[in-house]
């Protein structure tokens, strides 16, 4: 349904912003995008102003385009660095208090499900590290453990980037950040192990170095959440700021880590399994009977 | 649960026929839930709160509210709320003292959101020494965020203001959450008298995009919509875009007023126009303030009473209006800091008239006599005070 609403009533083009009319035409919208394509669709996010080179701002332009139904996904973000490109897309998108998302997405994934029984809506939370597993940790497990049906996103820069560099739970142990003068004090908190127990269907951890990857992982956690309850990705996703990695060393900083404590790693319920495998096996088999037609 | 037949609010709140039940304000509360065409309810319990959610609980289980749930606390059910009502559902949920302001930070913020809610608030004391009885100070903090706040009196008005509040606050011209205050088992607790309309009536459901900002729900257009824009910049955009925004929530505010005399006669209530001497109260301190008023009416003595119904928006112009001719103006309260006295001081010319108290706090009753005891003083009449050995 939501596609009819992003198109443009006959004879109103020549008013609606160039923009607009874009994204209507060469964008997204009714349409399931090969990543690998970016630069050759009009995308949902374009311009915003986080900081030149960050690598949590190229995330975010990648999960956009792995979105599989952007016009019926409603995004949810908070206070923190990610909020700024966010709020720039062509996706609805709820911002509320630091640290909220996960309690509003659990109220707005239940009233669109008391309005819409027969429709997919796909809430999506993207949320920093210490939104999601400081202040508002609670909501965040609760909403877990209340096997809520909407996606979780965890841009983990392993700081509070946008209050200026202070430690966050999430930051390794022993690193030396504003408001930890002498060092974190205290390991990096598991998120992973938590979504697990917590009651998550479908959980992974990834580090941005691979984007055919990151939107195979992003499509699965969405169509998993859609059927079964919480999916959660914990996606590293640097500050090259508060850390001084150098632009030009991003995506080297980001394979270093792969390789140490950002193993790829997936995990799904056994009939989230099924469920994809049927819907991956569907989609190969189209694609190669488009391919021989 | 009986088949419940959709009606217009006009019907439901001022034509049904009604029947008189003797009941809780729990009760109450839960009484016009089960009207209201409520989607979703969300609950975390808080003496005395409690019995409410518990009731509306019940209302879920038989079927008359769509989707209910405890919540992980007070922050996560108010933003849970907040949520909901993004996407379009009607909900409710209530709370008292300490839950409230756990919330707030996500109340205050509704507003701004344009959150059409109900809220219960049984009042309970906030600071410490913590206890659970309904000093009822924590209004103070709704009255500066923008919320419609109605405090009531007893029973009859929790249900009444509660019905009411779910059509006032979906209004196209106010669009805010509403408020509905009250004082812990002073009235949640006791049974009063309530007039109710049939139990196989309820109001027609929310429709969201009857509305001044758009649901969060992908099924209107444009596709770019961004309702709760970050003002992102310390710049003049950002204070002008916050500036217009907040001015557009206390005119919508205003605005409530003209529907507070549509569903609830008005922002006041006036007993003996034209006296001298004015008790001017809200919620339960009214309730002891029209007993004052009862009694000194047996004395002979030029006393009236000005129920206040309605704290935000605040009826500037009925109590100035009401207060014309004061000679002494009364304002009992269930709290320290005498929030009302202050709102009242304000809005009068000569507020120097304004008697500050009686006052009890830590949940106290109010008796009658303090009241009196004022009254007397106001008067110029000197008491022998009865000791009892
Ligand atoms: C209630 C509240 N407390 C504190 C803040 C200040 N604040 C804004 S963003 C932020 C940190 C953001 O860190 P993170 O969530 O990791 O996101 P990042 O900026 O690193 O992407 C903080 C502490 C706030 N906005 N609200
Ligand atoms: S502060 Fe760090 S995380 Fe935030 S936008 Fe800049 S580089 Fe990205
Ligand atoms: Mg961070």
């Amino acid at each position: 349904m939501g596609l009819e609403y992003v198109k443009i009533s006959p004879g109103f083009e020549k008013y609606m912003p160039r923009d607009y009319v874009d994204l209507v035409k060469f964008g997204q919208f009714g349409k399931e995008i090969d990543v690998m394509q970016l630069g050759q669709f009009k995308e949902l996010v374009e311009e915003h102003p986080m900081c030149a080179g960050c690598y949590m701002a190229y995330f975010i332009r990648v999960f956009y385009a792995a979105l599989p139904k952007p016009e019926d996904t409603i995004v949810l973000g908070t206070a923190g660095c990610a909020r700024l490109a966010l709020s720039q897309a062509a996706v609805p998108f709820i911002y509320g208090n630091y640290g909220d998302t996960n309690a509003v997405a659990s109220g707005l994934k239940r009233a669109l499900s008391i309005r819409f029984p027969d429709k997919d809506k796909d809430v999506v939370v993207i949320a920093g590290d210490g939104g999601l597993m400081d202040i508002g940790f609670g909501m965040t497990m609760h909403s877990w453990f209340r096997r809520e049906k909407f996606t979780t996103i965890m841009v983990d820069n392993e700081v509070y980037g946008n209050t200026g560099g202070q430690e966050s739970g999430m930051s390794p142990k022993g690193i030396q950040l504003k408001m930890a003068p002498k060092g974190k004090q205290f390991d990096k908190i598991n998120a992973v192990e938590l979504a697990q127990v917590a009651g998550c269907v479908y959980v992974a951890r990834i580090s941005p170095t691979n984007p055919k990857r990151i939107a195979k992982v992003i499509r699965r956690a969405i169509l998993a959440a859609r059927k079964f309850g919480p999916t959660f990705i914990h996606a590293y996703t640097s500050c090259n700021i508060e850390y001084s990695i150098p632009t030009r060393e991003v995506l080297a900083d980001a394979r270093a880590r792969e390789k140490k404590d950002f193993k790829f790693y997936e995990w799904m319920t056994d009939e989230v399994k099924e469920y994809l495998e049927e819907i991956e096996r569907k989609e190969k088999e189209k694609a190669k009977q488009e391919v021989k037609s | 649960m009986p088949e419940q037949k959709v009606v217009e609010p006009e019907h439901l709140l001022l034509e049904a026929p009604r029947e008189k039940k003797f009941i809780t304000g729990s009760q109450a509360f839960a009484e016009a839930v089960k009207r209201g065409n409520v989607d979703i309810a969300i609950a975390y319990p808080i003496t005395p709160q409690s019995e409410t959610m518990h009731l509306v609980g019940d209302l879920y289980a038989q079927g008359y509210v769509k989707d209910y749930y405890r919540a992980e606390e007070e922050y996560g059910a108010m933003s849970a709320i907040a949520g909901a009502v993004r996407g379009g559902a009607r909900a409710f949920t209530a709370t008292s003292g300490p839950g409230l302001l756990r919330g707030l930070e996500a109340i205050v913020s509704w507003p701004g959101h344009r959150i059409p809610a109900v809220l219960g608030v049984m009042t309970r004391v906030v600071n410490a020494p913590l206890s659970i009885q309904p000093d009822n100070v924590e209004i103070a903090y709704l009255l500066h965020s923008g919320l419609v706040v109605l405090h009531a009196e007893n029973q009859q008005d929790v249900f009444d203001f509660t019905l009411a509040g779910f059509v006032i606050s979906e209004k196209v011209d106010v669009y805010l959450p509403v408020v509905v205050a009250t004082e812990g088992f002073f009235v949640t607790h006791a049974k009063g008298y309530v007039e109710l309309p049939p139990e196989d009536m309820k109001l027609p459901p929310r429709d969201p995009y009857k509305a001044p900002v758009p649901p969060t729900d992908c099924e209107i257009p444009p596709a770019r919509i961004q309702r709760d824009a970050p003002v992102q910049k310390s710049n003049f955009m950002s204070y002008l875009i916050h500036a217009v925004w907040q001015q557009e929530v206390w005119s919508a505010n205003r605005r409530a007023m003209k529907w507070i005399y549509k569903y609830l006669g008005g922002p006041i209530e006036v007993v003996n126009p034209d006296a001298e001497v004015f008790i001017v109260a809200s919620g339960c301190a009214a309730a002891q303030g029209r007993e004052a008023q009862r009694y000194a009416q047996m004395e002979g003595l030029p006393v009236g009473l000005v129920k206040i119904k309605s704290l935000r928006p605040f009826p500037e112009k009925e109590v100035r209006e009401a207060l014309k001719k004061a000679k002494a103006v009364i304002v009992p309260e269930h709290n320290i800091v005498g929030w009302l006295a202050k709102e009242v001081k304000a809005v009068i010319p000569n507020s120097g008239i304004v008697v500050d108290g009686p006052r009890v706090y830590g949940g106290m009753t109010l008796p009658v006599e303090l009241i009196m005891d004022e009254i007397y003083k106001a008067l110029g009449i000197k008491k022998e005070k009865k000791t009892v050995v």
